[in-house]
């Protein structure tokens, strides 16, 4: 069986969730052959064993010194070496950068932003904002794929997990743009956003920098924080924590948002959520159009009195 | 400082978008044709950076007769001239066939930087800049929120997913810009009059060199295999709070088994 590879996401020596979801995928495809930038640890190539991974490909962490086009030069070599049927990467917006670079250098196609994928590498997608489902695949070559956290379900198959440390000779062109520094914003305990399974989304109706209505409900849930463009501009809550268009795109199992009109930049980060809940003291606001229960009020009502009953019923 | 700024016209998100049942490409007559909003951030970029370091600021757009307007409209915010990339062989190009069109056509003009959106609002791909970096051989400096220019280097602020990084290189290079980077300026009426007058040049495929074995439906790297309208989602429930909204999101999380 050919090998599929999945470029894996992880951070502080953790796999991110979403790396297992295309694991998954790449099962139905042919043999998962992971690929790590930067140290392996046991905690990874273990969970990366646990769903399937049959081989696991590590590469020096100088990779990441460069933006996106030295981890393209590494997948299209891996491609082409191993004759892989395909690659898988999440679709962040940095991983469909690489995705694109690495299909230009493969001569092939790339597909972005999928919500499901086939044995024979058909790809779901949903567009202009959730209102048309569409089917595509690639026609030339090895085809890339980029998948939406969340989209699909993890599920362990034990794999063979063997290692075997690759080295990518860069070529100048990949070294052009150098990373000099990087900044972290701070994410507290709370789960990151892209995977968490339950999100709580705070926009202008919030009314100020204190976003406690909103974390406080994310916590009784054991979710994350998320805001909408309104919310980041006016400086209440970290720009890391848009949802939405040019933010980040969530798919989490349960919506919920506060005092967010439903703008279709937000809708656009959020829509195809399985759950959706708003509370708005517009019944007019176009997000109640998408949502399977909302509550016409006072957020900083309706959310403290819904907190405090879910800590009551736990 | 001579910059290209990369501008794609879109349906208007305002407007109820389709596909074309007979190639599924986007239905044009269907909705308005707007500028891709992103794009106009790009756009104000490049004129902020030639106010503060001279030259100018050439439009480049790849599209049917009817993203002249769209053109007329970049124009109109200050940009000096434009280039549209014109011909019926592009119709139906997928992302990495439009990022080789506009490298091409990008060989036509003269820059030491070009500027484009992160993602367009229709397809959303969000490679178009990677992939442009790829077939030119330049830097990429992608996902911008913030530029500065200093001689022939270029920084940049790369928005991550938890917070951004700083990336150098020398120029020429490709830049995308997010929302975050500016303000988009709205056309004065005397700009709006002055556009009319500005330079467009008509390209087609040949004269910018474009093998049209490697572009349009075709010849595309990727097919859309079917499409239909997503089944509408059920119609939720919407009450009013009478003192007790909190309650009835619980129970209706708990019914759905979220509690
Ligand atoms: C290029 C571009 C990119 C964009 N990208 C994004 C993006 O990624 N993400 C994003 O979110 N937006 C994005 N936007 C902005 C988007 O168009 C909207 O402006 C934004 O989503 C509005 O945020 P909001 O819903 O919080 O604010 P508003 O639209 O002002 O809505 C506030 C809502 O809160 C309700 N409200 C007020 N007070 C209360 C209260 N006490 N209780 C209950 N409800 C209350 C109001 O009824 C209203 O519906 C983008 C725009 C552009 C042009
Ligand atoms: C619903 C839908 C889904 C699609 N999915 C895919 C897919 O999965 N894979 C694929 O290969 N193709 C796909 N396409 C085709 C693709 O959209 C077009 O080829 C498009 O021209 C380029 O992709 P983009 O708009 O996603 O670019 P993005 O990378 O999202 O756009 C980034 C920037 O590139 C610049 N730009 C893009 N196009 C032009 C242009 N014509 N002229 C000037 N500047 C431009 C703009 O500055 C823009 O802000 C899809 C099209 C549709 C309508």
């Amino acid at each position: 069986m050919a090998e599929v590879l999945v470029l894996v996401d992880h951070v502080d020596g953790q796999v991110k969730k979403v790396a297992l979801e295309l694991l998954t995928a790449a099962r139905r495809i042919g043999e998962p052959a992971a690929v790590v930038v930067g140290e392996a640890t046991d905690g990874i190539k273990a969970k990366l064993a646990e769903y399937g991974a049959e081989k696991v490909y590590t590469a020096p962490a100088e990779l990441d010194d460069y933006v996106v086009a030295p981890k393209a030069e590494l997948l299209a070599t891996l491609a082409t070496d191993r004759s892989a049927a395909a690659v898988l990467l999440s679709a962040t917006a940095e991983n469909k950068e690489i995705a694109g670079r690495t299909a230009v250098k493969l001569g092939s196609g790339v597909l972005t932003d999928v919500v499901d994928i086939t044995a024979d590498v058909v790809a779901e997608h949903s567009v202009f904002g959730g209102a048309v489902v569409t089917h595509a695949k690639v026609r030339t070559g090895v085809p890339v794929v980029a998948v939406r956290p969340n989209a699909i379900a993890a599920e362990a198959a034990p794999g063979a997990a063997v290692e075997e440390a690759v080295s990518v000779e860069l070529s100048d062109s990949a070294k052009a743009a150098r990373v000099t520094e990087r900044v972290k914003q701070e994410q507290g305990s709370r789960p990151e956003l892209t995977e968490a399974a339950v999100v709580v989304s705070g926009g202008r109706g919030v009314g100020g920098d204190d976003f406690s209505v909103v974390e406080n409900l994310a916590d009784s849930l054991g979710g994350a924080v998320g805001a909408s463009r309104a919310a980041v501009d006016s400086g209440w809550y970290p720009n890391a924590f848009q949802v939405g268009q040019t933010g980040r795109t969530v798919s989490p199992n349960l919506y919920i948002a506060l005092g967010i009109s439903g703008a279709i930049q937000h809708r656009a980060g959020m829509q195809t959520s399985k759950t959706i809940v708003a509370v708005n003291k517009d019944p007019e606001a176009p997000l109640l159009e998408i949502s399977d229960f909302a509550v016409v009020g006072d957020l900083h009502k309706v959310a403290p009195q819904l907190t405090e009953e879910i800590n009551k019923r736990k | 400082m001579n910059i290209v700024v990369l501008v794609k016209q879109v349906p208007d998100t305002a407007t109820e978008r389709k596909l074309d049942p007979a190639d599924s490409t986007v239905d044009r007559a269907a909705s308005d044709g707007v500028i891709n909003e992103l794009d106009e951030y790009a756009i104000e970029e490049a004129l902020l950076l030639k106010e503060k370091h001279g030259g100018e600021v050439t439009i480049l757009s790849a599209g049917p007769d009817q993203a002249t307007d769209s053109i007329r409209k970049a124009l109109s915010m200050g940009a000096d001239k434009a280039v549209h990339l014109n011909d019926a062989a592009l119709h139906g190009s997928d992302a990495l066939q439009t990022a080789y069109a506009l490298a091409q056509a990008l060989g036509t003009v003269e820059y030491d930087l070009v500027i484009l959106g992160s993602e367009s609002t229709d397809a959303r791909t969000g490679v178009v800049g990677a992939a442009l970096a790829e077939y030119l051989g330049l830097p990429q400096l992608t996902l911008a929120n913030k530029v500065d220019i200093d001689g022939t280097s270029v920084r940049i602020q790369r928005q991550t997913d938890e917070g951004y990084d700083v990336v150098e290189a020398t120029l020429p290079a490709v830049v995308s810009v997010v929302e975050k980077i500016n303000e988009p300026r709205y056309p004065s009426f005397k700009l709006i009059m002055a556009a009319k007058k500005k330079p467009v040049a008509k390209l087609g495929a040949a004269d910018a060199g474009i093998d049209t074995a490697r572009v349009g439906l075709a010849n595309a790297t990727t097919e859309v295999v079917d499409f239909a309208a997503a089944p509408p989602r059920a119609a939720g429930t919407v009450v009013k709070d009478e003192g007790n909204g909190g309650v009835q999101i619980a129970d209706y999380l708990a019914a759905k088994k979220f509690l």
